[in-house]
């Protein structure tokens, strides 16, 4: 019996060891969202087959979450793809007209958006051109989930995303790409650029990021 | 002294395929398979085939079948085998709708995919195209770009369901083989 216990150092056999199934171990960083259950819940009221669009990359565990939680049609617009394609290039200039035309989606008809991060990384023309493009793709009552840096990263910062982990928290994960320069969007810069929608929700987590929520109304 | 059990010693299944050592490597035409049905399988009793189609194998047209299919070559058109299981292998193009009960794809696929049951992109497969299926795996590093349909009601295939009769045209240096003459059985 003892020897067991010597010989297992404590744990029971079989029992996991904390430190290698804790999402640090991976560069992973579980952080609390207290916007995802509120644009789940708006989601899931405006139709039985909602509509949403995902700016952010391609992450299985999200596809697999949205659903079976919405059972809704998902559009993958990978951004930041578009964003290292034009970085590489050297054509970060013409990304904003690029958003003109970059979505195939009529006016209106869209359910849910999901920016992440992604606007840190714009710079602001093309942030203002993405902004134009989400208000014109949503639709009354649809809702727009969006993660606002506080601290400005003039020097290339690598890319992040977003790994749904359950209803109220998210795996901050470093994403592939050559990351780009982070940009602070003030509350007003926020408001302004996307005119025509409210911001429903607010929220500042103790990582500073502020989580915004923003809404079309009926 | 420590002698061996042979009575406990595993047989191989029967109807499986031949020994490792007797096995032609990388297949140019079909080579239908069959294996045991798993226990869990619904159609328990009965043996599931898989057709492969090799890598020099290049399909243009319709590929319908009743078949589980792995294909490693390259298909243009459409394929459909609403009742069974599509494996699209890592060295696979295909450039094609594609309608299966679940497909899983380790290549590059071009076009949308509708499944009834299960669409899984492993690691280093593509999907340039939109996906409809009740469930939806994608691993990390596999590549898409489109929408993926998970509507509660299951995936609603645009085409129509043809007659289950041979439609497939390969093209091999010009010829059908038998691996796409095996696939539209």
């Amino acid at each position: 019996m003892l020897s067991d216990i010597l010989r297992w150092g404590g744990k029971r056999p079989g029992q996991a060891d904390p430190a290698e199934s804790a999402p640090a171990a991976r560069g992973d960083t579980l952080v609390p969202s207290k916007a995802l259950p509120k644009f789940l819940a708006a989601i899931a009221h405006q139709s039985e087959a909602p509509v949403l669009i995902d700016l952010g990359p391609v992450i299985g565990a999200n596809v697999s979450f949205f659903g079976e939680q919405l059972g809704c049609k998902l559009f993958i617009e990978d951004l930041f793809a578009d964003y290292d394609r034009h970085s590489r290039a050297g054509t970060l200039d013409e990304l904003a007209a690029a958003m003109e035309k970059r979505f195939r989606h009529t006016d209106g008809s869209v359910d849910g958006i999901l920016c992440w991060d992604v606007f840190d990384y714009l710079p602001k023309a093309t942030a203002q051109a993405l902004a134009k493009q989400i208000v014109r793709m949503l639709r009354p009552g649809g809702s727009v989930m969006g993660f606002f840096c506080s601290t400005a990263a003039p020097v290339k910062a690598p890319f992040t995303k977003y790994e749904i982990a359950d209803e109220k928290s998210l795996r901050h994960r470093p994403h592939a790409g050559a990351g780009g320069a982070k940009h602070v969007l003030l509350n007003r810069d926020i408001i302004k650029m996307f005119e025509g929608l409210v911001v429903s929700d607010s929220f500042l987590l103790k990582s500073n990021t502020r989580e915004i929520l923003l809404k079309r109304r009926s | 002294m420590w002698k061996r059990d042979d009575a406990a010693k595993p047989s191989a299944p029967a109807g499986q395929g031949p020994a490792p050592a007797q096995h032609s490597p990388a297949p140019l035409t079909a080579e239908p398979t069959s294996r045991p049905a798993p226990a869990s399988d619904p159609q328990r009793g009965q043996e599931r085939t898989v057709v492969n189609i090799g890598k020099s194998v290049v399909i243009k047209g319709e590929l319908n079948g009743s078949e589980d299919l792995t294909i490693e070559g390259q298909v243009e058109g459409k394929i459909e085998l609403r009742q069974n299981v599509l494996t699209i292998g890592a060295n696979a193009r295909i450039k094609a709708q594609v309608f299966a009960k679940a497909v899983i794809i380790l290549g590059e696929v071009t076009g949308n995919v509708s499944a009834s049951e299960k669409v899984d992109i492993r690691d280093n497969g593509s999907v340039d195209g939109d996906i409809a299926a009740p469930r939806v795996a994608i691993a990390e590093g596999a590549h898409f770009r489109g929408s993926i349909d998970m509507q509660k009601g299951g995936a609603s295939p645009k085409a129509e369901t043809k007659a289950p009769a041979a439609t497939a045209s390969a093209q091999s240096s010009g010829q059908q083989t038998p691996a796409a003459a095996g696939a539209n059985r």
